[in-house]
């Protein structure tokens, strides 16, 4: 079955969680902070040591090597890390140019943002940049930790709109954390919540 | 020339400068009067008792003793090493890395040096051995120290990115590749600073110390430049093998930024 399953996975605050999304269903995630949500997103990504399984389109996580799996289940961070001078240089080699500039205005910047240092980028600009080089690597499985956290409206509904577009166009499952009770019910899909370590249907 | 002995008087003579010192400290209300005379006092015990050590070694070329010697010196440099780390690797690692990286660069170009250039023999009299380990161990384990301090640290500070890179499908070697380069190459900058200012700053200690024994200055010039190739090229041995085991201990074998295994 094509899509994104968890198996008994347990991080160090939720014990044995099993989930499933279909290629190109839409889960929004929520509950308190300090539940363990972010850390649930880093254990798919395999960026900390769990229990449990993954499976990716039928793959498990253990058949493939790490960076392989990173970049097909793309985490997006809630706060976004840069280690060169300018945007370009964190594009990954292979991006061709059509794709980019496309996603770019989806964004609201033209292909001239591959020179701008990195100093230069305010917190909502960054975000909107680290999900174009995270879309970049084609995820078939996105993790987004408040993706929207520090947006304008404007912004907002174009990461919005690039999200919807891209789990379309590639029939991606989209696991989103989200603090947004209006974001959860504009975008529609299954919502879930973390209670008492455990994973419950939103009412 | 000969070399020209020194009695217990002219030490006491020399002696008497650090006790003024101390008497200077004391007036000027510096504070630092009672660690100056414990580190008197700890010098002059501590090389009295290696002097003392060395002339039992060096009267008897006895490989057990010279062993159990070069293995006391091999512990403590990486002891050395270990409390020099603000972010140590836990349990034997953070030993373990040091004493690893110590033992294959300063040992490996200590034979080299006994065996092929100065052509000692058997290679382990300790007239020549014991010194020129001590030499070896010293320096290298300062680049060690250094380098391996540069790269826990860095990694620490930049877990960020390191982790960012990660999940862009980025290798634990291409994620941690700008902090291994910076973290080697501060290691090495003390030793080649060293090599370029010798001479015209200060004459280097070995050097000073041979001239002062009687050693034609020439004859001393080129033990020195011998002293300081070897303990380049130990000391770049040594900085690389801990640079490479020390970064990959960061990461685990599903390649994810491990901090909890530093303290």
């Amino acid at each position: 079955m094509a899509g994104l399953r968890l198996e008994g996975l347990s991080t160090a605050l939720l014990r044995d969680i099993h989930l499933t999304l279909a290629a190109g269903e839409r889960l929004f995630l929520s509950g308190a902070s300090g539940s363990g949500k972010s850390l649930l997103l880093r254990a798919i990504a395999d960026l900390d040591p769990h229990h449990g399984e993954v499976w990716l389109d039928d793959i498990p996580r253990s058949r493939l090597p790490p960076p392989e799996w990173r970049r097909r289940v793309g985490l997006l961070p809630s706060e976004s890390h840069w280690w060169a001078k300018t945007v370009g240089e964190h594009w990954p080699a292979s991006t061709t140019h059509l794709k980019l500039e496309r996603l770019l205005s989806m964004l609201g910047f033209d292909t001239g943002v591959r020179d701008w240092p990195i100093t230069r980028l305010s917190t909502g600009e960054r975000q909107r940049l680290a999900l174009a080089r995270l879309l970049l690597n084609q995820p078939q499985a996105l993790l987004l930790d408040e993706a929207t956290a520090h947006l304008d409206p404007v912004n907002r509904s174009r990461v919005e709109t690039v999200l919807e577009d891209y789990g379309n166009a590639y029939s991606a499952a989209l696991l989103w954390v989200s603090h947004d009770p209006e974001q959860r019910a504009r975008l529609g899909g299954r919502r879930l919540v973390i209670r008492k370590s455990r994973l419950e249907p939103e009412t | 020339m000969s070399l020209i002995y020194l009695s217990a008087w002219d030490l006491a003579l020399a002696s008497g400068l650090v006790l003024l010192l101390a008497a200077l400290s004391w007036r000027l209300h510096l504070g630092v009067e009672r660690q100056v005379l414990i580190a008197a006092l700890r010098s002059t015990v501590q090389l009295m008792l290696i002097g003392l050590v060395l002339k039992q070694l060096f009267a008897q070329t006895h490989l057990t003793l010279i062993g159990l010697m070069v293995l006391i010196m091999l512990s403590v440099a990486s002891w050395e090493v270990r409390n020099r780390q603000k972010r140590r690797y836990t349990g034997m690692w953070g030993y373990g890395i040091g004493a690893l990286s110590l033992f294959v660069s300063s040992f490996s170009v200590t034979l080299l040096a006994l065996m092929i250039i100065i052509r000692v023999n058997p290679w382990y009299q300790p007239q020549y051995l014991i010194p020129l380990l001590g030499m070896m161990l010293g320096n290298t384990m300062s680049g060690v120290a250094i380098a391996l301090d540069h790269l826990t640290r860095q990694a620490w500070e930049a877990r960020g990115c390191i982790e960012a890179r990660l999940l862009l499908g980025a290798t634990w070697e291409e994620a941690i590749t700008g902090i291994r380069r910076d973290a080697l190459r501060s290691g090495l900058i003390p030793i080649v600073n060293a090599m370029a200012a010798a001479g015209l700053v200060s004459l280097p200690g070995m050097m000073t110390g041979q001239i002062l024994a009687g050693s034609p200055p020439l004859e001393a010039a080129k033990y020195q430049l011998l002293i300081m190739f070897l303990i380049s090229a130990g000391t770049g041995l040594g900085t690389v093998a801990a640079v490479w085991i020390g970064s990959r201990r960061l990461f685990d074998e599903r390649q994810r930024l491990r901090l909890d295994r530093l303290v």
